[in-house]
């Protein structure tokens, strides 16, 4: 009797398992996460990973049934691996979306193989305006540069600021940086004394801070790549522009939160623009500081909201979907979503599945001891101007 | 053997040249890679090319010891060779491509050797050095035609010979690739068998002799490097071929540096070497990475300070058993020479 019991039971056990494990190859959802994770750009990576665990591990790893997994690739910012990694991503794995993509080259050496392969391509961090033009199946939830950089240009036509030399750095995103801002600035009556661009691999800032210096200019208008901030207002304070009168403007990319931290009092009073500062005012966001730097050890910047997103749209277009894992279906879940984010409300626009989110005004100040950027002027519901403008 | 006559080193030196069991055994599993390891395609692919570009650098450095630390200047330029070529839609035959760019990159060697016959080990290093870096700031600059840190974007690669389309699976991109290998790899042996290739290794051994004896140290030194030049441009473009894509990391100076690491560990002056070197380099930097995407490099600078340390003649000593062995079946030594294995 114990013996056929036992036995009957150790039937069902096999039986459930061999269930189980069957439904678990079967209602997987794989992601391949391609991140810089080593070289000048590790800090994206560091950030975009951080956010994606952090999400993953506060909404659990299933979906609509979906177990989700990702898979994380190390590209070191080199776009040639970018490509290769998405490629066996796509051919070995099996991934259903490939997500990530830490600068522009990037991202855009993977469109294409979204395309052959029609899976969604989540790009969250790179933020060159034309890369959702290069494939029907990326969405964006970082930014575009020339969101903030006009918003920025903005402000400093209101806030006296007549002349300006633009610095920025010599790739597809500093070029959107440089031309949105010179373009709304310079319609707002300002000018440009001089569009510095410098290289993108190991700057040295200081030949070109000199060359600025020379203008005379009333502010410095500067974009360089996440990660490369701290350098930059460090050699700008060596070369005593800071006390020379000579304000620093821009987007955000600048006083980065991760860095920001370690950067001095010096930095106190930079005027930026941009879609997240640590210190932003909600609920949402002091719950995700609060359990972001609990789990890291540091402070989320705007790469991490733009990978927590990111996992937030994948989840989201997998509910909506109903289940469905092709690209299609889960791109045009996608289309028109709204969410609230740690960064403020966002929602992806239909037409071009790019990321709509309100961009903020914000200076430099100490708070309890820390530096942060404290916003005090919004632009709600900011689209691209870039595609804006092209219609 | 107090009398070495002509005749006999020239048997021996024929002998040498002949084609070991080994080799064919190589040659027979890179070709059975195809058949066995369809999901690997890619990272084949990827050795393939780095094989052939190590070759090139094994030509110049394991035949006519010129140290390099700027070979990726040749790699570079085949590869915006063949990603313009093929995205102006000058040449749109990828084969044709191929030559164009390998071609384009010889004249760039021819003209740059110059610049290397000056001066010894240090100077040429420094040069070939600068050469790369002048050519990586030169792509740089010209963005409008490089389309600068940005990469070469919207390339389209057109069928192979008219039949065969670079697939998403990798699979013709590697046989194509392969089959350049193997061409070309056939030829360099060719090369460095020939007189002129001996007459190489005289250059390296000792030049002042070699010139004493008649050689002209100069003008062969040219022609090595402009061939290696050549190779380097084929790999670059197989590399801009397969992907679709050229940017500025091809020029990068990590790209020359980690080439000279493939070679430390596949051992210079056999021609293997670059080949069985780029096989382990991408293994491990594969396998690495995908174990700690965060933290490979420290494991590969290990390894590689390990494999350093031991010694590169003992990886090619590990091979050695099955070396005796396959002499033992090799018939055509037997009949002219024993042993004498090179």
């Amino acid at each position: 009797m114990l013996r056929r019991q036992l036995l009957a039971g150790c039937a069902a056990l096999a039986f459930g398992l061999a269930a189980a494990g069957g439904a678990a190859a079967q209602d997987v959802f794989k992601i391949g996460l391609i991140l810089p994770m080593t070289g000048q750009q590790a800090s994206t990576g560091k950030q975009i990973k951080a956010a994606v665990d952090l999400y993953m591990a506060q909404h659990g790893n299933t979906v609509a049934g979906k177990k989700i997994e990702v898979i994380l690739k190390d590209d070191g910012a080199v776009p040639d691996n970018t490509k290769r990694l998405a490629q066996e991503l796509i051919v070995n794995d099996k991934v259903n979306a490939i997500a990530g993509f830490g600068v522009t080259p990037a991202a855009l050496a993977a469109a294409p193989l979204a395309t052959e392969a029609k899976i969604p391509q989540i790009v969250m961090a790179a933020g060159t305006s034309i890369i959702t033009e290069r494939s029907p199946y990326i969405a964006r939830t970082s930014f575009t540069l020339a969101q903030s950089s006009e918003i920025i240009a903005d402000w400093a036509i209101k806030n006296g600021i007549k002349k300006v030399v633009t610095m920025v750095s010599d790739y597809a995103p500093g070029a959107d940086a440089q031309k949105s801002f010179s373009d709304k600035f310079t319609a707002g009556g300002g000018t440009i004394a001089e569009a510095i661009k410098i290289p993108l691999a190991n700057p040295d800032f200081a030949p070109f801070l000199q060359r600025a210096a020379d203008a005379k200019p009333d502010a410095v208008f500067i974009f360089v790549p996440s990660g490369q901030g701290g350098t930059f207002m460090k050699q700008f304070v060596e070369r005593g522009m800071d006390k020379s009168g000579i304000k620093i403007i821009g987007p955000g990319d600048v006083t980065d939160d991760d860095l920001l931290p370690n950067m001095g009092d010096q930095v106190i009073g930079t005027v930026t623009a941009h879609l997240y500062s640590a210190d932003h005012d909600s609920a949402k966001n002091k719950a995700f500081v609060e359990a972001f730097k609990k789990a890291n050890n540091f402070r989320p910047n705007f790469m991490a909201v733009g990978g927590y997103d990111g996992m937030h749209l994948i989840y989201e277009a997998l509910k909506k979907a109903g289940g469905k894992t092709d690209g299609d279906s889960l791109i045009a879940a996608m289309k028109g979503m709204k969410w609230e984010s740690p960064r403020g409300p966002m929602s992806i626009d239909p037409d071009t599945r790019d990321v709509i989110q309100n961009i903020y005004i914000r200076k430099v100040e100490k708070k309890n001891g820390e530096l942060y950027n404290v916003e005090f002027a919004t632009f709600e519901n900011v689209k691209d101007p870039v595609k804006a403008a092209k219609k | 053997m107090n009398d070495i006559s002509p005749k006999l080193v020239a048997g021996r030196l024929v002998a040498r040249a002949h084609w070991h069991p080994l080799e064919f055994l190589f040659w027979a599993a890179a070709f059975a890679s195809i058949w066995l390891l369809p999901g690997k395609y890619l990272i084949l692919t990827e050795i393939a090319w780095l094989g052939l570009f190590a070759l090139s650098l094994d030509l110049i450095l394991g035949y006519a010891g010129i140290v390099s630390l700027g070979h990726a200047a040749f790699f570079g330029f085949g590869a915006y060779c063949a990603a313009l070529l093929a995205k102006h839609e000058i040449i749109n035959e990828p084969v044709l491509a191929l030559i164009v760019s390998g071609v384009a990159a010889m004249l760039l060697g021819f003209v740059t050797s110059f610049l290397v016959l000056r001066g010894s080990d240090l100077t040429r290093i420094m040069v070939t050095l600068g050469v790369a870096l002048l050519l990586r700031e030169l792509a740089n600059r010209m963005g409008w035609l490089t389309g600068g840190a940005d990469g070469l974007q919207g390339v389209e690669m057109k069928p192979i010979l008219g039949l065969w389309r670079f697939d998403m699976f990798g699979h013709n991109g590697y046989v194509y690739c392969l089959i350049v290998l193997f061409l070309l790899f056939l030829l360099a042996r060719r090369i460095v068998y020939s007189p002129f290739g001996l007459s190489l290794q005289a250059i390296k051994d000792n030049p002042l002799r070699a010139s004493a004896v008649g050689i002209n140290v100069n003008l062969r030194l040219v022609a090595i490097y402009t061939i290696a030049a050549g190779y380097a441009g084929i790999a670059g473009a197989l590399l801009a071929q397969t992907s679709a894509f050229a940017s500025l990391a091809v020029f990068d100076f990590e790209r020359s540096a980690d080439l000279l690491l493939v070679l430390i560990i596949g051992g210079t002056g056999y021609l293997y070497g670059g080949l069985i070197g780029a096989l382990i380099f991408k293994i491990l930097q594969d396998w690495l990475s995908h174990l700690t995407p965060q933290y490979w490099p420290f494991w590969i600078g290990l390894l590689l300070v390990v494999i350093v340390l031991v010694g590169r003649e003992r990886i090619g000593s590990w091979t050695l058993p099955f070396r005796t062995l396959a002499n033992r079946f090799d018939w055509r030594r037997k009949e002219s020479f024993g042993g004498g294995q090179a």
